[in-house]
């Protein structure tokens, strides 16, 4: 894995009053993607337009497909074409790309996917703000595999987090998503983008052995850390495919085959978790009571903490940056210490399951969910923390 | 911490007003401000509002839930958005065109000719300066200075003067107000 500086042409230096949409394009720009294959929805299509502006003054490319479908498997072809690639996109268009993002995690295809969340399901609350995939990007696409999913909660973090997933993304070889929503991707708020010498980006990691005798995949490294990457016409022969393969890239149907090509792309994330997972926390030594929470959701959580900070209630505060892989330590360590864990979410109660199940009995875990469409009232999860205490 | 919320119908520049004013608190006056607006299928001439969180620390709630500060630039954002306007707040409305209920003295009321101001600077589409330049005086909320150097990005070039100029009006209307506010007697004199 080599870190460089950032390229100059995509960086806008400076600080700037902008939306968490524009602020993603900033992010890719500034990573280094220079290829972006994507159909408009609400809210997400600010981050389309922005990078369609932007990217001829970095030399990158644009393109508006058909619909999903297309978007994602233009990524997959813009990837091993040797480019930084992203698409963004909400609720619908996020299920429409479900198929080919399974298709990325077999391929190994780096790729950033930005989900600016709408309430749902099907075409739901289009321009209304929620938290209703989570799930989906874990589990939405058919099949055992992983991705990483990061969740911003402001429009700086959307540029920081975006350097981050095509980070991460060129590190693991793995798709890697964006779950913001529609209050942080319509907010406007500072965003201080620093020069481009002090952005660090993981270039690709290229293949630079003798040609005929490059292979697409390696399975079995240490950290099952993934191999080189070639771009397409540059006279290698290989072969990439859903189906399970070998490290030559070949299809090869049988069990042993699936043992070791399903292992690694499983691997690869799970046994670096402590590497990927990033999180805050804040008032965990004494806190009774620790509200879990990710992106929009964790504002007014912080605000729920402190006005029952002021109550007398030993309140703590847990925000995952990261929602994939899930913090799994942080959360039991938690569990065997407090109470309660109370977890407010813009869904009818998806990441709490997992902070149900990693808790497993040791504390009380309390949902503070919604329908979606808004933002949660600080005193609905001040009622919750307080409930839980009792 | 300042709650605000700039109203009227789509056209006025109700969104720019949050815009500039937000770009100008958080990047050149040192405070912490967000900016959301309404989102929808609204259109020119339909209802339009946008919402500004000003604080001294980071903005953890980013919507307007008590307003200490209201802007109303039409009838429609007047009748519905008055009410929520926290008690003692200051009330920004376009003098021409809003019809205002009796005073109760339960808000501070600042009527401003925006538009008309803004159409003696040559056009009407900088009645959003006007208003701008008169909310900074009424309200302190941010500065001259650091509007006008937000300005640059969020106005066409070409009309960068007459913004200018259109906000000046609107401070040194909203700074006149005051003075003759405070010393009544010596306004009449």
């Amino acid at each position: 894995m080599r870190k460089v500086k950032a390229d100059p042409k995509g960086v806008l230096e400076g600080p700037h009053f902008m939306d968490g949409d524009h602020a993603l394009a900033e992010g890719a720009l500034a990573a280094g993607c220079r290829f972006f294959a994507g159909y408009p929805i609400t809210p997400s299509t600010e981050t389309a337009e922005r990078f369609a502006e932007r990217c001829p003054e970095a030399g990158g490319l644009f393109i508006q497909m058909e619909d999903e479908i297309a978007s994602i498997a233009a990524l997959i072809g813009g990837a091993w074409g040797g480019q930084k690639v992203m698409t963004v996109t909400s609720g619908p268009g996020f299920s429409l790309m479900m198929e080919n993002l399974g298709l990325a995690c077999m391929t190994e295809t780096p790729m950033v996917i930005a989900n600016v969340q709408r309430g749902g399901p099907s075409t739901g609350l289009p321009t209304l703000t929620a938290q209703q995939e989570m799930m989906q990007a874990r589990w939405g696409s058919h099949g055992d595999y992983r991705v990483i999913a990061l969740v911003p909660d402001s429009p700086q973090e959307c540029f920081d987090l975006a350097i981050e997933a095509f980070n991460l993304s060129e590190t693991y070889r793995v798709p890697v998503l964006i779950m913001t929503d529609e209050t942080v991707g319509h907010m406007h708020e500072k965003v201080v983008i620093p020069p481009a010498d002090k952005i660090e980006v993981v270039e690709r990691n290229w293949y630079t052995g003798p040609k005929g005798e490059y292979k697409p995949y390696k399975f079995g490294d240490k950290n099952y850390m993934p191999g080189p990457m070639v771009k397409v016409g540059d006279g290698h022969r290989f072969h990439i495919t859903g189906l399970v393969h070998d490290e030559r890239g070949y299809p090869q149907a049988t069990v042993e085959a699936g043992k070791i090509n399903i292992t690694h792309i499983i691997e690869k994330i799970d046994s670096n978790r402590d590497k990927i997972v990033r999180f805050e926390a804040d008032q965990l030594d004494d806190a009774e009571v620790v509200v879990v929470s990710y992106g929009i959701t964790s504002r007014i959580a912080i605000k729920a903490v402190m006005d029952a900070r002021k109550q007398g209630i030993k309140t703590g505060n847990f925000r995952m940056i990261t929602a994939w892989p899930f913090p799994e330590k942080q959360i039991r360590e938690i569990a065997s210490k407090v109470k309660a864990i109370v977890v407010p979410e813009i869904n009818y109660g998806q990441m709490v399951m997992e902070v149900e199940r990693l808790a497993a009995g040791k504390c009380k875990v309390v949902s503070v969910n919604s329908t979606g469409g808004a933002v949660h009232d600080p005193k609905e999860i001040l009622a919750a923390i307080k409930e839980a205490r009792s | 911490m300042m709650e605000v919320r700039f109203s009227g119908f789509g056209g006025q520049g109700i969104v720019r007003c949050a815009l500039i004013t937000g770009k100008a608190i958080s990047l050149y006056d040192d405070k912490f401000a967000t900016m959301t607006q309404s989102f929808g299928p609204e259109a020119r001439g339909g209802a339009c509002s946008s919402q500004l969180v000003v604080s001294e620390t980071r903005v953890l709630y980013p919507y307007v839930t008590v307003p200490g500060v209201l802007v109303a630039l039409s009838q429609e954002a007047y009748n519905k958005y008055e009410p929520e306007l926290g008690n003692g707040g200051i009330l920004i409305v376009e003098q021409d065109l809003v019809k205002q209920k009796p005073d109760t003295g339960r808000v501070q009321i600042f009527p401003v000719p925006a538009t008309r101001f803004a159409e003696e600077l040559g056009n009407r589409l900088f009645a959003n300066l006007v208003v701008i330049g008169f909310f900074a005086a009424v309200t302190k909320c941010v500065t001259p200075d650091a509007v006008k150097k937000a300005l640059p990005e969020l106005v066409p070039g070409r009309f960068l003067k007459a913004n200018i100029q259109a906000f000046d009006k609107g401070y040194a209307f909203g700074n006149d107000m005051l003075a003759e506010r405070a010393s009544p007697k010596e306004a009449v004199a």
